[in-house]
């Protein structure tokens, strides 16, 4: 892999703190070799005078040239600030560490006493120091070490906990790797980045201590000096020669700033990674749609949705990982979409709940909800008829919900802003939505918080939630695959019972193709971002003709599957978004691929029952597939 | 010899009782499923063999021996659910798997073990410079089961190695499985809530709720003709409830 600039010299922060830093750092090696004899000189002829060409700022009460003396004590000055970092950053990680290492009583004992040092005030704590451990410079450097220390070692102990839980931890546990490896080879490397940041933050203010501490005169003692002591001898003639305290104090704020600006740079760049951003894209009318009209919308359909097509921007051009999708629901129709990992069907889900994340662009022929075109950029007019009449279960109902608010209000909350039902309203309204979903005691649940639920019931008041309108469509994304076989079983029961009682559309989206036949009636195969096959759900185990269907199908272990038999798998990874082959994009995947398949792009055609893209349709099933059918 | 038994395991977090006298043997050179829903213990008694879990009674027993838990060697190695959280995101593969080698080894025997061991979950050895980004969910699962093999152990738990992946890959890792298991007699305690899985790769299956063992046995016995009430609700909740008529 070929090495890229490092990301914090890519935005003009970074620049300006890296290179101030470049600069202070060469200031600190060279001053004191090229302007040492000048900043020590005394000139008892010229004592405190003024700025003059000889002398920018003016000379001490001993003559000396006070620019010179400002930039040569730029090496104690960091020199002594590295050092008191590196000591109470040093000291952080030990006490951090210490309790992840130790014994869990002893580690306790650790943890409290942090948190007892945290409780006292930092500057308190260094004076504190530095009178009992006597005026010297080391004392100094100790005292202001001692109190970052806390601070710190409280940031790796929260962050280190945090990976220490992970699996791999646990797997280099039972691997039989000591402790202290384990901590330094899997833990730190894993939080060195926040501590980075945090450390290079921490030095600004361990600069400015030291000055403080310099300045009162118990920090840095004559004849060494720092900008703290530069700046004391320079208040005593504060109005002879303002220069004299101004510049050791320009010299802190130019430190403090590139210490902090490459910080703060570095902070950006490590966070972008984690970053989310919400925001909900518009969806937009196609650039290309000559026949946008020509096709009269059935008023049946819950959703009507032709050629959808969903593009991100990458940096060799727009990646679709949704290309040319087009679905038809009506009241009470329940369509499963199946598909592996990365295949678009989640994203497709996405695009109808109108929830696709910038940069993503959504485009589509036709995307019309309940006879509404969602394609029209005014999307605060859609949320009303969204928020109402769509209901949206994700994966994990733990993300879904929010973990700090009791589910009565976040049940509520929608409701009382679509519907303007007061409080009491919603509230009574949520408990029955409760009931419906077989959640036992609703009102008492009504005051729970999420983490209070188990899995399955926090997928039920995610549904109850989805409920408190009078949903048209739900859009189910892997509804149940965090959940438990018997547990599944109920949240699609329940599913299944909200479609029969009030005629609600259902679009189940599930990688495992037992799940969307055992509830839907439809079912529509993705592969690479697009719908490769198409057939009704009772077809599916006996009819289906995509060779990807099939091995889908072969893939999943039954109750009834043949023991003696490897179970069918797909050789080969599914396509990069990026680089979505010419011709049929399973051909790489295929056994019954021809030179055909590699050049020309099957579309959609009639199949023994439904429809379905692959040049192979008419020829014979070969033996080996047969036999998957019957399981 | 590697028969792994549980006696009389018990494992409590504060007042809440995880696993109640629970005891089990997994015969050896067999894999013996575990099922059970959520909540019930399944993967405690897997963590409880490893020392990850502490006893509050009773004990882990290797071939009659309490299990070792310290030192390099390791005969009881673990896989776990999630691939993506399992492998350290900052070292390559190979190194992961290297890490678990019993013994300290000179660059290039090292080199040919960690190729043999890609080479024996199918992965190309080439990889092994590779960060776990670069791998998909399967082939991350592959290096998980390496790297447990790795500690050449004479036992490996599978705590639903399959359920965070996809159905198309599951497929791939459960022959995997099998295939590990029929080469070099395994001893093996396989982990998931998914019937069907377990009944494609066990001969026995033991049953759990509420941190205790409800029923054991050959797996066609159980499944076939379930003892208790609860074995007989976990096999109806299976999609489709049945066997699918033929065509």
């Amino acid at each position: 892999m070929r090495r890229r600039r490092p990301e914090v010299l890519r935005t003009p922060l970074g620049i300006v703190g890296i290179t101030l830093l470049v600069i202070l750092a060469l200031l600190a090696v060279l001053a004191p070799l090229v302007w040492g004899d000048r900043a020590t000189a005394t000139h008892t002829d010229n004592m405190l005078a003024g700025p003059s060409p000889e002398h920018w700022a003016g000379t001490d009460n001993l003559g000396r040239d006070i620019l010179f003396r400002t930039l040569v004590a730029t090496r104690l000055s960091i020199v002594l600030t590295l050092a008191a970092t590196i000591f109470g950053v040093g000291l952080g990680l030990l006490l951090g560490m210490a309790p992840l290492l130790l014994p869990r009583r002893l580690g306790r004992l650790v943890v409290a006493f942090v948190n007892v040092l945290l409780g006292f005030p930092s500057l308190l704590m260094v004076l504190f120091l530095a009178v009992i451990l006597g005026v010297s410079t080391t004392s100094a450097l100790l005292a202001i070490g001692i109190a970052i220390a806390p601070p710190f070692a409280r940031l790796v102990y929260a962050l280190g906990a945090g990976v220490a839980e992970r699996d791999f931890v646990a797997a280099a546990r039972i691997a039989g790797v000591h402790p202290l490896r384990i901590m330094v080879r899997h833990v730190l490397p894993n939080i060195a980045e926040p501590l980075v940041v945090n450390a290079t933050v921490t030095a600004s203010s361990v600069l400015l201590a030291f000055g403080g501490l310099s300045f009162l005169g118990i920090g840095v003692q004559a004849p060494q000096f720092d900008w703290g002591r530069l700046m004391q001898d320079g208040l005593a003639i504060i109005y002879d020669n303002p220069l004299a305290a101004l510049a050791p104090g320009v010299a802190f704020v130019l430190t403090g700033l590139a210490l902090n600006l490459t910080g703060e740079a570095a902070a950006g760049t490590f966070g972008a990674k984690s970053r989310i951003r919400t925001t909900r894209s518009l969806t937009e009318r196609r650039s290309v749609s000559p026949r946008s009209n020509t096709r009269d919308a059935d008023t049946d359909l819950v959703l009507d949705v032709r050629d959808l097509e969903i593009a991100f921007p990458g940096p060799y051009g727009p990646v679709s990982p949704v290309r040319g999708v087009s679905i038809a629901l009506r009241a009470g129709e329940a369509v499963g979409i199946v598909g592996e990992s990365g295949s678009g069907k989640s994203m497709t889900a996405l695009a109808v709940a109108q929830l696709v994340e910038e940069p993503g662009r959504v485009t589509a022929e036709r995307l019309t909800f309940c006879a509404t075109d969602l394609r029209s950029g005014r999307r605060t007019a859609h949320d009303a008829l969204l928020g109402t009449s769509l209901a949206v279960v994700f994966q994990d109902p733990m993300t879904s919900l929010n973990p700090v608010m009791r589910l009565g209000s976040q049940l509520g909350e929608a409701a009382r802003r679509h519907q303007g039902l007061t409080r009491r309203q919603a509230s009574a309204r949520a408990a029955d939505r409760l009931r419906a979903v077989h959640l036992s005691d609703p009102e008492r649940r009504l005051r729970q918080y999420p983490h209070e639920f188990s899995g399955g019931m926090r997928q039920r008041a995610m549904i109850a939630m989805g409920l408190m309108g009078t949903p048209r469509l739900i859009v189910a994304d892997e509804p149940t695959t965090a959940l438990d076989m018997t547990v599944q079983r109920q949240v699609l029961d329940l599913l299944q019972e909200i479609r029969r009682k009030h005629g609600t559309a259902l679009l189940l989206i599930s990688h495992d193709v037992s799940v969307v036949s055992s509830i839907c009636e439809r079912v529509l195969v993705m592969y690479a971002g697009r719908i490769v096959e198409d057939l009704p759900a009772a077809d599916l185990y006996t009819q289906a003709r995509h060779p990807y269907t099939r091995a889908l199908i072969g893939a999943v272990p039954e109750m009834t599957t043949d023991l003696d038999a490897p179970l069918a798998t797909i050789a080969g990874q599914p396509v990069d978004p990026r680089h979505v082959p010419d011709g049929c994009a399973f051909a790489a995947r295929c056994p019954r691929v021809t030179d055909r398949c590699r050049q020309e792009e099957p579309t959609l055609q009639a199949g023994p029952a439904g429809t379905v893209a692959c040049w192979h349709v008419g020829d014979p099933l070969p033996a080996e597939t047969k036999e998957v059918a019957v399981g | 010899m590697s028969r792994l038994d549980f006696e009389d395991v018990t494992v409590r977090y504060g007042h809440h009782t995880v696993l109640d006298g629970v005891s089990l043997t997994v015969p050896e050179h067999q894999i013996m499923g575990l099922v059970g829903e959520s909540g019930s213990g399944k993967s405690t008694l897997a963590r409880a063999a490893v020392g990850l879990a502490p006893l509050s009674r009773g004990r882990v027993l290797l071939d009659g021996r309490p299990v070792q838990s310290q030192g390099r060697r390791r005969p009881i190695q673990m896989v776990f659910q999630d691939p993506s959280s399992s492998l350290d995101p900052r070292m390559s593969i190979g190194r992961s798997i290297a890490e678990a080698l019993p013994e300290r080894l000179r660059r290039a025997p090292q080199r040919a073990e960690i190729a043999r061991l890609l080479r024996l979950v199918h992965l190309d050895p080439d990889r092994a410079a590779d960060p776990p980004a670069r791998l998909s969910g399967g082939q991350r699962q592959r290096v998980a089961i390496a790297r447990a093999l790795a500690g050449r152990p004479t036992v490996v738990l599978a705590d639903e190695i399959t359920s965070a992946l996809d159905v198309s890959v599951q497929g791939a890792i459960l022959n995997l499985v099998r295939e590990m298991q029929r080469d070099s007699g395994l001893t093996m305690l396989f982990i998931s809530h998914n019937l069907a899985v377990v009944r494609y790769v066990a001969t026995h299956v033991a049953v759990m709720a509420a941190g205790r063992i409800v029923e054991q046995g050959p797996t066609d016995r159980v499944f076939a003709a379930p003892a208790t009430a609860y074995t007989r609700k976990l096999l109806a909740s299976m999609p489709g409830g049945g066997p699918r008529p033929g065509p």
